[in-house]
């Protein structure tokens, strides 16, 4: 199939971006992360974009396409009407055409020290062999910042702690894994913490692998108003 | 005696340039930056956006290769066992099995005890009742297992802790930095022109050694240098279905061929791979024959594989170590070569190629032991001892950089 798309286009030093179009040729299953390679190794070779995983695990490939946060490798170009608009995420501020200021993502998300590795709760039924107390995996979250860029109150709160690391936040109250839960909800209880949502729940709309930080959001907020006196007491508030 | 190392140059008077940001050059930039050198990592896009980011995520236990390719599976179990060490909390640690399925299968179990035992890998047989036990998405027919200790990793956020730990210890990476042509003068290269295509500007980086780590496209920068390098990029596709259906790695207990594993991670299932050979890297496409066949022998080991979503389907190019009669791949060493090119007229010049994303870590060592010799400088490798820095490392300190 032959598609037009119309990519953003900024360098360091120009007064504004502007959008490029370019026609691609391209097989019927073709996603917009390979058009858009396609298109920097035939016609834009200076086009920047990150990728690395192509199947919705690294979180690199995160973009606005025809106006809506997706990961560009799960996106089919099939199911998208002409033009195919593809923009940098909002809200993180653009580097170089597709490519936002990650470091910027990280600032924020590392303030809560959640680890990589959790309980793995899939297929229930299974019985670790001997030697492995319990099967684990890696956390959901793969920090492509979706749901920063569709935040509604990141766009206009600097300060706002946002989706991402609030959703980490829940899941170290859910399972701790020896982390203290009520320093995590000392440090979310603020009014650019969890209170400072409103709720619009573009962040779980947006989120490519189901982690759901307005319901995490609302979660924490719970646990707030539930007993705060509890919580050190408690291993799992979320069972109190 | 003693005066000799009096004499032995020191590592900080030294720049190595490092071509290519994937799991090789991120280990190598650590493996350099800890033994003292000055090391600058160039990569044309983002890092690991070549072959590296697009694996399946396996933490290799080498049982694969312990029949055909012993040199390779001992470097695996080797280099597993030191990256639980290092990269802690980066890997699912459940184990994998070979699963027998037909009474084929239950042939290969001998020779594959065997390998396995030649090789330093730990097994343990499971009679079909404990394989199910563990794993009871299994196919019912399962006749018996071999549990090994393969596990999972993510493909970028394990290399990208080899990066943040090298920035750490002083190296410079340059993502969206291409090589556009190397610096050569009397049979020797000294420095890579390079363009950074944020800017737009080309640039000339001076260096005492040009490591060329590009992977499958390391044929394309050897060429600039005017040697050879016989890699064989060699594609496969792989499969991602919705639903984590194993918390093991489940491998076919065969001698390797297409869609012989399934890796579970995060919520997925990730069902690889086929194999092929191409001449350029930069175009890989996905047949769609190839994509059923992955869904057809997934089901063999785990039904609920092949009844699940298409997640995602795409293709990596292993940047293999082989001759140009290779046809399928499959036929090659998955061990690693490193190339000082000094043997063919060309110094200052040294290629790393092969090896899997397990054994990065010991390319790096020999590389960088070729390095060493090549420059006079004696300093010992430390990357089996040191733990990195985690991922979100990289991004903090590569915004001191100025990215």
């Amino acid at each position: 199939m032959r598609r037009k798309f119309r990519v953003f286009r900024y360098k360091p030093g120009w007064s504004r971006h502007r959008y490029e179009t370019y026609m691609v040729d391209l097989p019927d299953t073709a996603t917009v992360l390979e058009a858009l390679i396609r298109i920097r190794r035939d016609q834009a070779p200076d086009l920047t974009l990150r990728h690395s995983c192509l199947h919705g695990s690294c979180g690199t490939c995160g973009m606005r396409i025809n106006g809506r946060e997706r990961l560009a490798c799960l996106t089919p170009v099939a199911e998208l009407p002409d033009p195919i608009t593809v923009e940098p995420l909002y809200n993180l501020g653009v580097v170089s055409d597709l490519v936002v200021d990650v470091p910027a993502f990280y600032e924020k998300f590392t303030l809560i020290e959640r680890p990589l590795l959790r309980r793995s709760e899939a297929p229930a039924q299974g019985r670790p062999p001997e030697g492995i107390p319990a099967f684990t995996r890696l956390e959901s979250c793969i920090e492509c910042g979706l749901c920063l860029s569709a935040c509604p109150v990141v766009a206009t709160d600097p300060y706002y702690l946002g989706p991402a690391a609030l959703a980490a936040a829940w899941r170290l109250v859910e399972e701790p894994r020896g982390k203290d839960p009520a320093a995590i909800l000392a440090l979310v209880d603020d009014p650019h913490g969890c209170w400072r949502c409103h709720l619009a729940m573009e962040c779980s709309e947006v989120c490519p692998t189901g982690v759901h930080p307005a319901q995490a959001i609302v979660s924490l907020r719970a646990t707030l108003s539930a007993s705060p006196k509890m919580l050190s007491q408690e291993e799992n508030p979320t069972h109190a | 005696m003693a005066l000799e190392g009096v004499n032995m140059s020191r590592a900080s008077d030294f720049h190595v340039l490092i071509i290519g940001g994937g799991a090789t050059g991120a280990a190598l930039a650590h493996d350099l930056a800890l033994r003292g050198f000055r090391v600058t990592l160039v990569e044309r896009g983002e890092v690991t956006s070549g072959t590296t980011g697009r694996h399946h995520g396996l933490l290799h236990s080498g049982a694969r290769y312990a029949v055909r390719d012993p040199e390779s599976a001992r470097e695996c179990i080797e280099e597993n066992f030191i990256l639980r060490r290092i990269a802690p909390d980066s890997f699912e640690l459940n184990d994998g099995l070979f699963v027998a399925i037909t009474e084929e299968d239950e042939a290969y179990l001998e020779p594959f005890l065997e390998g396995c035992e030649a090789c330093g890998i730990p097994t343990q047989v499971l009679t079909r009742e404990q394989a199910l036990q563990m794993e009871p998405n299994l196919n019912p027919k399962v006749r018996v297992a071999v549990r090994v200790p393969d596990g999972t990793m993510d493909a970028m956020r394990l290399p990208l802790r080899f990066l943040a730990t090298a920035l750490s210890n002083g190296a410079v990476v340059r993502p969206f930095t291409e090589v556009v042509d190397l610096l050569r003068r009397n049979g020797t290269v000294y420095g890579a022109r390079v363009r950074n295509h944020i800017t737009g500007r080309e640039e000339d980086l001076l260096a005492d050694v040009v490591v060329n780590a590009a992977g499958p496209w390391a044929g394309r920068i050897a060429a600039m240098a005017g040697v050879d390098v016989p890699v064989r990029p060699s594609p496969g596709v792989l499969v991602a279905v919705e639903g984590r259906w194993t918390n093991m790695v489940i491998n076919r207990l065969h001698p390797a061929g297409d869609g012989d594993i399934i890796v579970p991670q995060r919520g997925l299932s990730i069902i690889g791979t086929t194999s092929w050979v191409v001449e350029d890297p930069d175009h890989l496409d996905v047949p769609p024959d190839h994509v059923r066949r992955m869904f057809e022998k997934g089901a063999e080991m785990v039904p609920a594989v092949g009844r699940a979503r298409l997640w995602a389907a795409w293709s990596a190019a292993r940047p293999l170590v082989g001759s140009r009669e290779a046809s399928t791949g499959r036929e090659l060493s998955r061990t690693f070569k490193c190339f000082d090119h000094a043997s063919e007229g060309v110094e200052g010049f040294v290629t790393i190629v092969g090896g899997k994303a397990t054994t990065a870590r010991a390319m790096a060592e020999t590389t960088a032991d070729v390095v060493c010799r090549k420059v006079g400088v004696s300093a010992p490798c430390r990357t089996r001892e040191v733990t990195l820095l985690p991922h979100t490392a990289y991004y903090d300190l590569l915004t001191t950089q100025g990215f």
